[in-house]
């Protein structure tokens, strides 16, 4: 069995093929969609949690490539710059899912990737600037 | 008094290595267990920390003279604005100020990525700024512009000067609007969402010395990483507030006046800030050893997070239209556990203090002073204090329209 977390990036001509259906259909793989931001006739990025064996997840993944879509690991998406990071707490507020929070009595703050749904909203809630995105997420929105 | 130490006798133990010193958080248990008498006995020095966002805060700089000479009046580091209204080549440059440039809340919430903290912080990392300056031209001053770069270690002088840091106790910002607000405070979610706090509790300064007994005009401190003093009491000194039982003041109360050269300090503990919706700023690191005099102040510096008390503010509509009152006290304890309870809700907490980072600081302090790098210093005068009946100002409101016999 697979349990992934991915990121789909979609290019604006695949946009309004029913990817998902396929790859539950076709592949019968468990989706769970964390974030989604699709538009017709625009780019789009989803983001994933797929379940499945092993093989039918490789076939799906195949499968997406020549459909043109863009597959990255979900785990890349934030990044904490803990040499940035002064620890004062701003982010465990205000992430949604504790994946940003405050290890105690130490209050030192600690990320945890398998938590982080990359909703974003870290990014400028965080005064020092230490959490990061490598992707520019201006070509999204 | 059962105990009595000067000064005097706690630095020549100092300078034996023989000072023992425990920090604002480590000497809590001892009094506790032993009682504040016998603690007193055996520690000669408390050492302190905190690690917050300071918006008074800024840097004194003499870039030195051009050839030919320019009297600056418009000054700009990396495109923000220093204050040139002194000496010709004599600025000031604040933690909060922007370029022109900045979007601002333009595209609200701005984001505010690059002010006056940011450059403090650039400069202290020993990076290349550059430097723009205008004039208009005297006949001893003839220049007109300067256009170049400089380097902390390329000027004359840099002194760090904050007229406000270590403020002893703070507002808990909460909002009771409908609508999400981005605020100094941080962004607060509507229907009291979240409450942000900022202070370092029991490792705070001026928790520890409540009524300024040991801490003084003059008084040796860790600033930015480096060593500064106490230069003078804080603007909105406010030492007559409300107290508890114990002395903690119940509001937002004392603050100081920092100084120090910003030269030997370092980036980790000067860092440049961006408020979301707000501005700019500069988180300062600074600590404070207190004396163990007697067992007097030696049962202030035993105060925990559960003995101190922090309004509750709500930002929505109080705050910004400078209401008097509060929602309610909590205590530090409560608010570091990430939960408050006010008015039968439980509201997320999250500070913008680093609490991590006070507790660094005390222990830097203390491996200064243990290791005989550090002696503590008579203040040269007393600060204000509670019985000064010190009364804060609100700005008067006064209509220039309106004549006197109308």
């Amino acid at each position: 069995m697979v349990k992934q977390k991915i990121v789909l990036r979609f290019p604006p001509n695949v946009v309004e093929q029913p990817i998902i259906y396929m790859m539950i259909k076709d592949f019968d793989l468990m989706v769970n969609i964390l974030r989604a931001d699709i538009n017709p006739r625009k780019e789009g990025r989803l983001m994933m949690e797929v379940n499945g064996e092993n093989a039918d997840y490789q076939k799906a993944m195949a499968w997406l490539k020549e459909q043109g879509l863009i597959i990255t690991n979900l785990e890349q998406q934030i990044i904490w710059r803990e040499d940035r990071c002064t620890h004062c707490g701003a982010c465990t507020v205000i992430c949604p899912t504790r994946a940003l929070y405050f290890e105690r009595p130490s209050m030192n703050v600690r990320f945890d990737q398998d938590k982080c749904i990359v909703c974003e909203l870290c990014l400028r809630a965080c005064p020092a600037r230490a959490m990061e995105t490598p992707i520019d997420n201006t070509l999204f929105r | 008094m059962k105990v009595n130490r000067s000064i005097e006798e706690i630095n020549a133990k100092i300078k034996k290595g023989k000072a023992v010193v425990l920090t604002a958080e480590e000497v809590t248990d001892l009094v506790e267990q032993k009682g504040s008498t016998e603690a007193a006995a055996s520690v000669d020095v408390v050492t302190t920390g905190t690690f917050g966002p300071m918006c008074s805060s800024g840097v004194f700089l003499n870039v030195g003279h051009s050839s030919p000479r320019i009297k600056l009046t418009e000054a700009y580091l990396n495109g923000v604005p220093a204050y040139a209204g002194i000496a010709a080549v004599d600025l000031y440059l604040g933690a909060t100020a922007l370029p022109a440039a900045d979007p601002a809340n333009r595209n609200y919430p701005g984001e505010f990525l690059y002010g006056g903290g940011h450059v403090i912080e650039d400069l202290v990392s020993g990076k290349e700024v550059r430097f723009e300056g205008f004039s208009y031209g005297t006949d001893c001053y003839p220049r007109r512009k300067v256009d170049t770069t400089i380097r902390l270690d390329e000027i004359n002088e840099a002194t760090l000067f904050n007229p406000r840091n270590a403020y002893q106790n703070y507002n808990v910002a909460v909002n009771k609007g409908k609508k999400t607000i981005y605020t100094y405070m941080g962004v607060l979610k509507p229907n009291l969402g979240n409450a942000y706090y900022s202070t370092a509790g029991q490792l705070s300064p001026l928790f520890n010395d409540p009524y300024l007994k040991t801490i003084g005009l003059g008084t040796r401190i860790f600033l930015g990483g480096g060593i500064g003093y106490i230069a003078w009491h804080g603007t909105q000194h406010n030492p007559s507030a409300a107290r508890t039982d114990n002395g903690i003041p119940r509001d937002p109360a004392g603050t100081l006046a920092l100084i120090g050269d910003l030269k030997q300090m370092n980036a980790r503990w000067l860092r440049g800030l961006s408020f979301l919706g707000y501005g700019a700023t500069l988180q300062v690191g600074l600590g404070i050893p207190i004396p163990i005099l007697n067992e007097e102040i030696m049962k202030y510096c035993a105060v925990r997070d559960e003995e101190i008390i922090a309004p509750v503010m709500d930002y929505y509509k109080d705050y910004p239209n400078l209401k008097g009152g509060n929602l309610g006290y909590v205590n530090y304890a409560e608010l570091k556990s990430g939960l408050i309870n006010l008015q039968g809700q439980k509201i997320p907490t999250a500070s913008l203090s680093s609490y991590a980072g006070a507790r660094e600081i005390a222990l830097i302090l203390k491996e200064w002073i243990g290791s005989g790098r550090f002696l503590l210093t008579e203040p040269s005068a007393q600060l204000p204090s509670a019985e000064d009946n010190i009364v804060l100002k609100s700005m008067p409101r006064k209509d220039p329209e309106k004549r006197e016999d109308e």
